[in-house]
């Protein structure tokens, strides 16, 4: 079977609606390896945007004329599009866009955590948490007087999940998890997890900003109470990411940010609230980036999210195969398969991944380099850093070839 | 060639392989410790100044990180002996890229500046014009 049936895409064909797959700089074309920070954004969702700003530019929610009407339209529409995207069945009413994942974590931390945690309360996290939920969870919990546990990671770069049963207890009132690590590229078992919390009547907030851009997602299949996305990782605008909560949960919480457009009654003294999504999107929102990512989502759908997965399995073990059979490479996290999502996170021996990552970009190729907002796991794993190579569907096997052959050139300067 | 490889040039990494004045000093008159939290760099420099409470006299620089920080802590405790602390306090970034002699890109400057940063607050600290628990970072 050729390369093409095994996926069943046309990756050419893809990669034609990806100009930017075309960009060369100082005469050699960019190897993008970096889309896990963000992925680049095709033309139908560009094209969408521009529409809308072209065509029917306006505010929405507050204007009986025409275009605000139009404009109204597709902006609601959006969050009844993406939530069927990620298996929401209560449409709108189940998802509320927000600015990007951190900002989902904080409305939620914010909103819920400040006014319901307290002393003896627990918080639950891992080990492996972003930086979006880690910091967001330790600082409210903080404030409100609760505590914080860490489930272990374990040396393979999994959950250990004999821990998160200790961990968690009947005192614990959220559990806060990543579904794909984008540091050590694990799927974790989102709901086992989401079980084991509900066993103890806690609540799971599942980041995942690098699941729904790469495999499909069914919040309801994983019984995820609330679940953190964003749109630029998944071939969408930036500026918009989403809020996934379940709908009588959203309906009785309390807004965190105040303003215009939320509000049902406002009199001198008090205000009551609008119906969920809008009493959580206060002020004029992010209009043309709903309008692009409904058109992401539809992007996406169109190639299909089983076949996306594929891709980046494959894509992936064909990246940890290639730098496994490199004595001098460290890879971090679990190895190839289905619970490993699309990047490999890596240190080549002697050489800082900063200076790494500047040569590399000589020959064009994009890669990351840092703590990946994931300081504690790195602190945990005893580097200050490491390099990161992420994937999407549009990548090819020779842009890896690219990545893997640049190294030497890391070899021999430091040599 | 991109800037990568400008970066890299012979002796940045002759100062990167073989540090000078690495470690620490036995009597320092100020030493102070600061990171690049993007790189995960961290510096310590150890500073003595002569009888004079002005020359530098003796530099030493701990710590690690990536090769552009590293190599300008090495190349600035060879250029300090002998300045006074007035002179460490004037150098500006422009001075640190002058000193490493390659263009640096614009997302590395912090790695470059971080040794001169380091041993410029402990110098303030040291003569009470900065709070003592300063963190030096290269974030802002
Ligand atoms: C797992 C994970 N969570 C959260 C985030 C934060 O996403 P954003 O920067 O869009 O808020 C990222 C992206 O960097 C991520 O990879």
């Amino acid at each position: 079977m050729s390369q093409q049936d095994v996926e069943g895409l046309d990756v050419e064909r893809i990669r034609a609606d990806f100009p930017i797959l075309e960009r060369e700089v100082d005469g050699k074309q960019v190897v993008y390896l970096d889309n896990a920070a963000t992925t680049h954004t095709p033309e139908p969702v560009v094209e969408a945007m521009s529409d809308y700003y072209r065509r029917y530019n306006a505010n929405v929610h507050r204007g009986i004329h025409h275009l605000s009407q139009e404009a109204s339209v597709a902006y609601e529409d959006a969050h009844d599009r993406v939530a069927e995207f990620v298996g929401a069945s209560g449409g709108r009413e189940e998802l509320v866009f927000t600015k990007n994942t951190t900002e989902s974590e904080n409305l939620i931390a914010y909103s819920w955590g400040l006014s319901e945690l307290g002393p003896g309360d627990e918080v639950v996290l891992t080990e492996m948490e972003h930086h979006a939920s880690l910091v967001t969870w330790q600082q409210i919990a903080k404030r409100a007087g609760a505590d914080v546990k860490y489930v272990r990671v374990d040396d393979t770069g999994r959950l250990d999940m004999d821990h998160a049963r200790e961990c968690i207890t009947d005192d614990t009132a959220m559990v806060s998890v990543v579904h794909v690590s984008n540091t050590l590229g694990t799927v974790n078992p989102v709901s086992e997890l989401a079980d084991i919390a509900h066993d103890h009547d806690a609540y799971i907030f599942v980041d995942g900003a690098q699941a729904v851009p790469t495999r499909p997602v069914d919040v309801e299949a994983i019984d995820a109470d609330f679940y953190a996305f964003s749109g630029h990782k998944m071939v969408g605008p930036t500026g918009i990411g989403c809020l996934y909560g379940k709908a009588d949960i959203l309906e009785d919480l309390e807004p965190y940010h105040y303003g215009g457009g939320m509000i049902r009654k406002v009199t001198f003294e008090d205000s009551t609230w609008g119906d969920v999504p809008w009493k959580f999107e206060p002020g004029t929102p992010p209009i043309a980036e709903a309008v692009g990512l409904h058109a992401a989502v539809d992007y996406l759908e169109d190639i299909g999210m089983e076949r996306v997965r594929a891709r980046e399995e494959a894509l992936t073990e064909y990246a940890y195969d290639r730098l496994a059979a490199e004595d001098d490479v460290e890879i971090y996290g679990p190895e190839p398969g289905p619970e490993r999502g699309g990047l490999v996170s890596f240190n080549l021996e002697g050489v800082h991944a900063h200076d790494l990552t500047s040569i590399l970009n000589d020959h064009a190729v994009a890669i990351r380099a840092g703590d990946h907002c994931t300081q504690p796991l790195h602190d945990k794993l005893g580097v200050a850093a490491s390099a990161r190579a992420s994937f999407y569907v549009y990548n090819t096997r020779a842009e890896i070839d690219a990545l893997v052959e640049a190294l030497e050139d890391a070899r021999t300067l430091f040599a | 060639m991109g800037l990568g490889s400008d970066m890299y040039r012979q002796q940045i990494l002759d100062h990167y392989k073989n540090p000078r004045n690495y470690g620490e000093l036995e009597d320092p008159t100020f030493s102070h410790v600061g990171e690049n939290p993007m790189c995960g760099d961290e510096i310590r420099m150890d500073i003595r100044l002569a009888d004079d409470g002005e020359t530098i006299e003796n530099v030493a620089f701990s710590g690690d990180g990536c090769a552009i920080s590293q190599a300008s802590a090495s190349m600035l405790s060879t250029k300090l002996a002998g300045k006074t602390v007035d002179e460490l306090l004037e150098m500006d970034r422009d001075d640190v890229i002058d000193m490493l002699g390659v263009d640096i890109s614009p997302m590395r400057v912090k790695c470059a500046v971080l040794a001169e940063k380091v041993a410029q607050d402990g110098a303030e600290i040291y003569r009470g014009e900065l709070d003592k628990e300063k963190t030096t970072t290269t974030e802002d």
